[in-house]
């Protein structure tokens, strides 16, 4: 891992596309997330913004457009008339510097909360199991679960076990944290615990990449948002002036539509 | 009945009980081997079965269309009489005379092995079904390569819902190799067909063999349901 210069972005997507048979979700949507950056990707459902973060750690291989992740251009070929993954070692190295919290929180159903967050440091980066056993239950102090470490995700409620999907991919050091949709399964008294751990690891200076539908997490704790429509950004901006209204029609009625709503 | 029978059955100079209780061991080894490589067989079956390739597909089919359809006897004989056959005319070829047969242990386990690998095919393919995508995702998105996938994530999941149609095939692949016995294996059910004709005790040596078979059936089953509910403690809710 070389570091990279301040000013370089952690990952550049440029006209990123990606369609399903005769639907265009991504119709070339461009964005650069810098270090340190906590970017809110918003968006009606539809508008392809859980996609979009999908295309960037190739959980969907875009099909055009260029994917750059921590200063290297991601390799594709072409098959059949669409695009496949070129080098997947490459892919898998990427993967494993890039944390991903999933809607479902998709811990693994046969390992314990413990097991599931040494999995990636033991088994993927091939790290020593005392120091990542350690680190692990760092992760798990900083995230409240620390005396749920030997139950498994089921036994967990919908929040805990975000909390514990959010320890997993920060024990992994990832220069960069995806969000999809992070609260949008949980039962809503539940949603405050997640949303505080993001919080904070906001504030420890990660880059954070979110799609989200909380308007107030993403006005008073991102950096940037993004407003994605039709599978194009159609506006972005600080939330300062996004949220104060006037710069984009679109978004100014998707935001009171959700707080009508809310 | 009575002393006498305990006689017969039992481990003195006259009794049948050593012999019955190795040729138990026998059979158990003989379900073992066949299971296990039913396991392997199952797990490339289901592999094809599953695969993206409509010709990979189709000799999954094939495989498990034919050996789940023939009776598993035919199965034994054709392997038995068709791997002595070609071993006779390859020794005839090499200058052997005579009648060659293979050993009926190995021709026993590969024939009811093919036949539960046909059986555990399904089972593993059906539980693959069941997998949840967003198990396979988080591995995916954290860096596993596909062998790490399949080890840590695939396999255990799999392995975990195949678990209560696994343990129907063991059980009945423990009674399928009474078919050895028709090609000469000496295990349980031959040994018993021996010790009747011997002593004129039919009723006697069937019986116990019968306790016999469920005795190791019983046993085993414990171990699968014990196994079974460890794993179901990490699913229920």
């Amino acid at each position: 891992m070389e570091p990279i210069q301040p000013a370089s972005p952690v990952i550049r997507t440029v006209g990123l596309t990606k369609r399903y048979g005769a639907l265009d979700v991504l119709r070339g949507v461009d964005l650069e997330a810098r270090e340190g950056e906590v970017i809110s990707i918003l968006g009606a459902s539809g508008s392809g913004k859980s996609t979009f973060l999908r295309c960037l750690n190739l959980l969907e291989v875009p099909s055009g457009g260029t994917l750059n992740v921590l200063g290297e251009d991601v390799r594709f070929r072409v098959k059949g008339g669409g695009q496949q993954i070129a080098d997947a070692r490459q892919v898998n190295r990427l993967r494993s510097q890039i944390g991903m919290v999933f809607q479902n929180f998709c811990l693994w159903s046969h390992r314990t909360v413990l097991q599931n967050i040494m999995e990636g440091p033991v088994h993927v980066q091939g790290r020593n199991r005392h120091e990542v056993r350690a680190e692990a239950e760092q992760a798990l102090e900083r995230v409240g679960l620390l005396e749920r470490a030997d139950y498994y995700p089921s036994q967990l409620s919908g929040g805990q076990q975000q909390r514990a999907a959010i320890a997993r991919a920060i024990v992994m050091r990832p220069r960069v944290l995806l969000f999809d949709e992070p609260t949008s399964a949980l039962d809503p008294e539940l949603v405050g615990e997640v949303l505080k751990v993001m919080q904070d690891l906001a504030a420890e200076g990660r880059t954070m990449l979110i799609v989200t539908h909380e308007m107030a997490f993403a006005r008073d704790v991102s950096s940037r948002v993004v407003f994605l429509e039709k599978g194009t950004v159609r506006v972005q901006g600080s939330p300062q002036d996004l949220f104060r209204g006037g710069m984009d029609e679109r978004f100014d009625r998707f935001v009171s539509h959700f707080s009508r709503q809310g | 009945m009575s002393a006498q029978a305990f006689t017969l059955v039992g481990f003195g100079p006259e009794g049948w009980g050593r012999l019955l209780l190795l040729a138990a061991g026998l059979t158990l080894m003989a379900a073992l081997c066949s299971f296990v490589l039913g396991s392997l067989l199952g797990a490339v079956g289901a592999a094809l079965k599953l695969s993206s390739s409509r010709s990979l597909r189709w000799i999954g089919t094939f495989y498990t269309t034919v050996f789940r359809g023939v009776p598993e006897i035919l199965v034994v004989y054709l392997f038995y009489f068709g791997g002595s056959l070609a071993l006779t005319r390859l020794m005839h070829l090499a200058g052997f005379p005579g009648f060659f047969s293979l050993p009926s242990f190995i021709i026993g386990v590969v024939a009811i092995g093919l036949v539960s690998g046909a059986y555990q095919t399904e089972a593993y393919r059906s539980a693959c079904l069941r997998l949840e995508r967003g198990q396979i995702e988080a591995g995916k998105a954290c860096g596993m390569s596909t062998p790490v996938l399949l080890w840590r994530v695939i396999a255990p999941q799999t392995l975990r819902f195949a678990l209560p149609a696994l343990g129907n095939i063991w059980q009945s692949v423990l009674k399928e190799t009474a078919l050895l016995s028709i090609i000469g294996l000496v295990e349980l059910l031959r040994q018993s067909t021996i010790a009747s004709g011997a002593t004129r005790q039919p009723l006697l040596f069937y019986g116990v063999a019968g306790l016999l078979y469920l005795v190791m059936g019983q046993t085993t089953a414990l171990g699968f349901r014990r196994v079974e509910k460890r794993l179901a403690r990490c699913w229920e809710r």
